[in-house]
This record gives C-alpha cells, sequence and structure tokens, in this order.
C-alpha cells in the first residue's frame, strides 16, 4: 500500500525522469548557470577526457523533494547531486542518501590522507564536499559616489546609504545577518536565535527595512537586479557576483563584512542507477587538482588545504582568483559558519514565521 | 420489418426476425450500443482515473495518514497508548522508547521518525536523532540514561506530542493548515500569532480571485458584446486579438508585465518622461498583489470573453429593436431586456475564471513579491522546500473542498443549468 501510495503520488516526477534516463550514462545535477559552467570545465570534460562514462548534467533548484521522490518511488534517475550541508546531513538521516567510504577518496597532493586534508566538517556520513560558498551583499560603485558600505550595519542603515535592498526570500541566512548588524557577534548568533528573544530581535531588525526590501529566489537574480538598477544592494552567492564583475565586467563590490558561509557536498541518492561510477566522480572531482582547478572558473573556495595553495588564476579572464575566495583571510574576518543543526531543528518554524511575517 | 413481425403482431409478443420478442431484441441492441459507447470512453475514462484521480485520492490521503512514528516505534507507540497524559511516564515507557530509537536507527528510519516529530515540536529533530545514537549502549534506568542524554524526555509537552504522534491518522495537518494546533493538554488552540499564515492566505487567495473575476467581467463585456454585433470581417480580427494571448506563452505574457510594470519599467519610464511623476516617486506596480491581478487579469480574460460572445451571440438583435419599437428607451431596453439574457453566460465566464484564479501558482510566483502570493504558493513551498507533504496536502484539501462549497453555493443561486459555456 505504501509503496503503491507514493508511486502514483509521484508517477509524474518518475516519469518526467525516466525519460531523461540513459543508460551507462552519470547523471550528475547541480544548481546550474556559472557554478555548474565551472564543475563541467573542471570536473566533467577532464573525467571524460580520461575515458570515464559519459555526463548527463542537469540543473536544479536545491532541496531534497526531487530526491525524496525518486527514491520513494524506486525509480531513481540522478547518480549525483551537488546539495548544501543541511540537505547532506537531513537527507542522510532520513535515508535517502547514500552512505560513502571516505577511504575511496585520494590523498591530497602532497601526501596528507583526505581524511585530515580536508577542512573540519566538510565530509559527511553521505556527503563530500568540494566548495566553500558564501553569501554576502554587495553593491554597484557608481551608485555611491562618496562613503561607500563597509559593514553589515551598512546595509541596515536606510538614513545613510538609501534606497532599496535585495533580500533572498528565505529565513536562512536573513536572520543571521539581521543579528549581526545589530551587532552581534557571530560567536553568538544562533544561540541568541535559539531563543523567542533573539529571533524576535532578528525580525524586528528586518523590520527596519521590510518597506525598502526586493524579495529574490534564484542565485542569478541579484546581480541582474543590481544591473538593472532594481535596488542599491542585495545580498548574493558570492560567486554570481563574481561572474558578472570577471565576465561582464559589472562595477559590483563585494562587502564581505558578516558573511555566512556554506558548503556543497556531492551526495548519491539511494539506489542512483551508476552508483559504482558515481562514486568513482566524486573521488576524481575531489582531489587536490581538480578541487582547485574548480576555484580558476568561479570564486567558490575549495575544501582541501593542499588545494588553496594552488588556486591561481581566472581560466579566461586572467584575474588573481586569491583575494575573491570568501576563506582568503581579508574576507573571512567577520564571517559566520551556517549551522545546519541549528537549522535542520528550527527551519520548519522559522520559515513559518518568516512566511507570517512576510505576508503581513 | 418482415412478415414474421407482422404477422406476430396480431397475436401478443411482436417477434423480430429471428423469432425473439422484439422488446428483447430492442433491449440487447441497446445494451449493445451501451457497452461500445461505454468502450469508447473506457480509455479516457481510465487515463482520467490513474493519472487525476488516483493520484489525488492518494495525496489527499496523506494528510490525514501519519505512520511515521506508529511503525518505527512501534513499542513506545503501543504502550503510550494507555498513558493518561498527566505525569511523565514510568520506567516502562522509557525503556520501550529506548529500545525503539536503538532499532530505528539501526533502520535509518530515526531520520523520519526526527522529521516527523519536528514538524510538530519545533526543535526537536535534534533531540531524537542525538538521542538515538547513544540508545543503543544504554542501560537500565533507562529513564534516568534517556533524561541526561537529554533534558526534553523529562517533559511533559514531549511526551503527549509522541503520544499524539503515535496514532496512526492524525488531524494535526488540517489544524495546522488552519493556523490552530493542540496545546500541551490536547486542546485545540489557536497557533501563535506570529505563526498564523494560512487563514489569511487563503481569505486573500479567494479575495483576489474575486477581484480578477470581477475585473475580467468588466472589460470582457463590452468585447465579448462588440464581437457579437459587430460586422463579421471586424469581429474576426477583433476575436483574433482576443485569441492571440492564448496562443502565447503563459512565462512570455507574465514577463512581459515585468519589462512593462516594473520600477524601472516601460510605463514607468513613460510616467516620469510625461512629468506625471518625478524619477524618486516611481510607482510599484508589479512584485506585489497589483501586479498579481493585473497578470492575471490578462491571462484569464479569453476565459471571460468567450462564453459571454457564445451567449451573446444567440441573442436576436430584433429583441433589441422590438423593446426600442415598443418605446422602452435604450438603457431601459438593455438592462430589462439584453442584459437578462447573457446572465448564463456571466456566470460561466465568472465562475471559470473564479475557479481557475483560485489554484493559481506561476503568475504569483513571478509576479506576486510579497503581498501577492495566493495559497497555491504556500503548497509548492510545502512540496518542494519544507517536504511537509502532509501540510500541503491539508492546504490542497482544504481548497478543493473551498472549490466545491462555491461550486454548489453558484448552483443553489444561479443554477448550474443556467450557465453556457460555449
Amino acid at each position: 500500500m505504501k509503496k503503491t501510495l507514493l508511486m502514483s503520488t509521484i508517477a509524474a516526477a518518475g516519469i518526467l525522469a525516466a525519460s531523461a534516463a540513459f543508460a551507462g550514462n552519470l547523471t550528475v545535477v547541480s544548481w546550474g548557470g556559472g557554478y555548474t559552467k565551472s564543475q563541467v570545465e573542471a570536473y566533467h570534460k577532464p573525467w571524460e577526457a580520461m575515458g570515464g562514462s559519459k555526463i548527463n548534467s542537469e540543473d536544479y533548484n536545491g532541496g531534497l523533494a526531487e530526491v525524496k521522490a525518486q527514491v520513494e518511488s524506486g525509480k531513481v534517475v540522478w547518480d549525483l547531486v551537488d546539495v548544501e550541508l543541511s540537505d547532506a546531513v537531513r537527507g542522510c538521516d532520513e535515508g535517502l542518501l547514500e552512505t560513502i567510504d571516505k577511504s575511496i577518496l585520494p590523498a591530497g597532493d602532497d601526501g596528507t590522507p583526505a581524511t585530515s586534508d580536508f577542512l573540519p566538517g566538510t565530509l559527511t556520513d553521505c556527503g563530500v564536499a568540494s566548495i566553500v560558498w558564501t553569501t554576502i551583499y554587495a553593491y554597484d560603485t557608481t551608485k555611491f559616489p562618496g562613503a561607500k558600505p563597509t559593514t553589515m550595519a551598512d546595509f541596515y542603515d536606510l538614513n545613510k546609504f538609501p534606497g532599496k535592498r535585495g533580500l533572498r526570500k528565505g529565513a536562512k541566512s536573513n536572520l543571521e545577518m539581521a543579528l549581526m548588524a545589530d551587532g552581534v557577534a557571530p560567536g553568538d548568533v544562533y544561540k541568541l536565535l535559539g531563543t523567542d528573544a533573539g529571533v524576535d530581535r532578528a525580525f524586528a531588525k528586518l523590520d527596519t527595512i521590510k518597506g525598502s526590501t526586493v524579495w529574490w529566489e534564484a542565485g542569478a537574480q541579484p546581480p541582474q537586479m543590481l544591473a538593472d538598477g532594481e535596488v542599491l544592494m542585495t545580498t548574493a552567492y558570492n560567486g554570481r557576483i563574481f561572474g558578472a564583475v570577471a565576465t561582464e565586467k559589472k562595477p559590483f563590490e563585494i562587502v564581505w563584512d558578516g558573511q555566512v558561509w556554506d558548503l556543497d557536498l556531492w551526495v548519491i541518492p539511494k539506489g542512483a542507477p551508476n552508483k559504482a561510477d558515481a562514486l568513482k566522480f566524486v573521488a576524481f572531482s575531489t582531489d587536490t587538482k581538480r578541487n582547485a582547478a574548480q576555484a580558476s572558473w568561479i570564486s567558490y573556495g575549495p575544501v582541501r588545504k593542499s588545494a588553496a595553495p594552488l588556486v591561481g588564476k581566472h581560466a579566461t579572464e586572467g584575474i588573481d582568483m586569491k583575494p575573491h575566495m570568501p576563506t582568503a583571510p581579508g574576507n573571512f574576518k567577520n564571517a559566520l559558519q551556517n549551522d545546519f543543526a541549528f537549522w535542520a531543528d528550527h527551519a520548519d518554524e522559522l520559515n513559518e514565521k518568516f512566511s507570517a511575517w512576510l505576508a503581513k | 420489418m418482415s412478415e414474421q413481425v407482422m404477422a406476430a403482431a396480431g397475436g401478443g409478443a411482436v417477434l423480430a426476425a429471428d423469432g425473439t420478442p422484439l422488446k428483447e431484441r430492442l433491449q440487447k441492441t441497446l445494451r449493445r450500443r451501451k457497452l461500445v459507447a461505454a468502450g469508447l470512453v473506457l480509455p479516457l475514462g481510465a487515463f482520467v482515473f490513474i493519472t487525476f484521480m488516483f493520484p489525488i485520492v492518494l495525496m489527499l490521503f496523506r494528510s490525514i495518514d501519519n505512520p511515521v512514528i506508529n511503525e518505527n516505534m512501534p513499542l513506545t507507540a503501543a504502550i503510550l497508548e494507555h498513558w493518561d497524559g498527566q505525569d511523565i511516564p514510568g520506567e516502562e515507557v522509557f525503556a520501550a522508547l529506548a529500545a525503539d530509537l536503538a532499532q530505528a536507527r539501526e533502520t535509518k528510519e530515526i531520520g523520519r521518525v526526527a522529521t516527523r516529530m519536528n514538524f510538530e515540536y519545533s526543535g526537536v529533530r535534534s533531540v531524537f536523532t542525538s538521542t538515538a545514537r547513544k540508545a543503543k549502549n544504554m542501560k537500565a534506568p533507562f529513564k534516568d540514561a534517556l533524561i541526561k542524554a537529554d533534558e526534553k524526555w523529562g517533559e511533559r509537552e514531549m511526551w503527549v506530542t509522541l503520544q499524539r504522534m503515535s496514532k496512526p491518522y492524525t488531524s494535526s495537518q488540517y489544524l495546522a493548515a488552519l493556523d490552530m494546533r493542540y496545546d500541551i493538554d490536547n486542546n485545540i488552540v489557536m497557533q501563535d500569532e506570529d505563526r498564523q499564515i494560512y487563514v489569511m492566505i487563503f481569505g486573500r487567495t479567494l479575495w483576489i480571485s474575486f477581484l480578477v473575476s470581477a475585473l475580467c467581467l468588466l472589460l470582457g463585456y463590452p468585447v465579448a458584446y462588440l464581437l457579437a454585433t459587430l460586422p463579421l470581417k471586424y469581429s474576426n480580427l477583433l476575436m483574433i486579438m482576443v485569441l492571440l494571448p492564448f496562443w502565447t506563452s503563459l512565462l512570455v505574457r507574465t514577463t512581459s508585465w515585468i519589462v512593462l510594470l516594473q520600477t524601472n519599467g516601460v510605463l514607468n519610464d513613460i510616467f516620469v518622461w510625461l512629468h506625471l511623476i518625478d524619477d524618486e516617486g516611481r510607482i510599484q506596480m508589479i512584485y506585489n498583489q497589483m501586479g498579481t491581478v493585473i497578470a492575471m487579469t490578462h491571462i484569464l480574460l479569453p476565459f471571460m470573453v468567450l462564453p459571454l460572445y457564445s451567449v451573446m451571440k444567440t441573442i436576436p438583435p430584433s429583441y433589441m429593436r422590438a423593446a426600442l419599437s415598443l418605446g422602452a428607451n435604450p438603457v431601459t431596453a438593455y438592462v430589462r431586456v439584453y442584459a437578462p439574457q447573457t446572465v448564463p453566460g456571466i456566470g460561466a465566464g465568472s465562475l471559470l475564471v473564479f475557479i481557475l484564479s483560485i489554484g493559481y501558482y506561476i503568475t504569483p510566483a513571478l509576479v506576486g513579491g510579497r503581498t501577492g502570493q495566493m495559497i497555491s504558493n504556500f503548497i509548492a513551498f510545502h512540496m518542494q522546500k519544507s517536504l511537509n507533504w502532509g501540510l500541503a496536502a491539508a492546504l490542497g484539501g482544504i481548497l478543493l473542498v473551498g472549490v466545491l462549497i462555491l461550486y454548489w453555493a453558484y448552483s443553489k443561486i444561479v443554477g448550474v443549468d443556467n450557465m453556457k459555456l460555449g
């Protein structure tokens, strides 16, 4: 009964997905745009060149909905998915993902064993991280002839910098940034958000700019909103802003103060059709060379310590990539790591509160 | 008719050519025809049933189905059934809990248990996952061991919630969809003020749908009248203009509205150029309720115009002429003679637009911004992001019941027969 129920509720998803699957090809799913391009250049092409199976690259918008639908219907067509840390942990807990044996990961180029070469917290039961990405805010320099914003508090200062703001439509990272703008130190943010008073304080801070905020959902929107002049400054994923600056020569500037960083990890849905191949690809794409090569296409930081020194210039634009990494010393001063455990516990409640707050 | 039939006609039952009574024969033929007809619609019927009715029923079933705790925490569920809910339960229940948690971790079901509980009691996901990790090595007394692992196990609220969730069916999803919840004594109370949202969104969905229907009627009625009364060569051109949006992708139409209405868009630029507003005072016409209403009205207009047109087309122009020649002034003639005859078209068009609006998704998602989101957007959120399919199903169930009630009310007031779709 349970099986039929699941199968039919998601029959549509299954049928659609099944038609996209090709026998033997590795279906790799990621976030699209400049980020997928960086993976195609740094991982997929070398993989195919060295005789690996053909890669079928698909885009998605994050979340576990598709993985859940596929696993529960028993029609898994995705082999490898690029997910955020909270989803890697939650999916693993719920039995949606295969566990990955870390002994398949090659040692770093300097000989450090993989388990100590990866930054702490970047290997989970079911996930192997590839990059560090971060949520920052950015502005158009041409709109600021005088004083320029430098801190998270400036983002919330409508008197000093009057104009529209762009924020992601969701609780995650907005609440953290609001508290940091209100003067909370990164180390205390999640402790405070665990209390009702802390949540109220974050929403009160968000209230101060609610009337001047434009909300975005897809990562490609913020650079577009800046370019259109729709907003004066906006939160964004750092790689997207960098992409607009590097390849489209947009006059955007990133403010690193108060950044909320997170990981992207490879995970394998339970029952993936080409699991063995997917595991090989995970090992291949996260070795020191590939990990560093990825950073020459987009400004997301490598997770291997041995890869950090190898980060060089942008592959086509010749820009030195090191200062654009979220983890560069100058950028990493007032940074907060997204706490997946906190969000696993509180996402349902806080998203509901956020929606209620937003709709009012 | 054969001779036999003619002959038999004199003496009792009428017989067919093969000697069977004609009545029976006729019934047989009719039955066969019915079977053929049924056979012809069977493929479509089966298709609709398998791909539409069946999944909907199953999806709605999810709104009350609650198997996760019951199946994966069987020992605890069995004992908690008899707990009076007053004091923290005894050692027996804690022992069962420790065994269930260890087992659930073994079978990898603990994540689903924790997720289900977390929907009901925010923040307990980690209590379940972390306690389950330790459960295997716990020794009696389990009560102390579990409370030491996490003090939440010493709270009555935790146990009341667990007891409620261990029943195989639940009404909590429907309560949540109506901004209500159970309190610690299992009474139904309103959700905390800062978490109330769905009732307001349902209200907004009805309001926007009503507004869109009314605007469509207001804009569509004159167009339909023109279509029905203009000479053919003009009305054809007008018809093409009405149908043109039908042939354009919904996404293209919605994004064109974004181009027109956004703060730096065409309309605002024109207003500034005409000095109607200054550059700082640009009007926010999109990414709010106004944007949703404008774009939806445009997209749904043909669904109003076409039924109206088909009804107006059947009203003979001579009626109006007769009314006028009998001394009515044009307004009276229109109000008393013409307008009442268009009611079936108004009814059909309004109902069609209203029901389509109530479940609209993509347009509010693209141009609704903060204040123009409708209930479908929240259903999608729970399907795709929070993965709370039960709540999504409950919201969908309420929407379905709402539409059925409206349809019923409509058929009582206007009458379904008094409606013409084309």
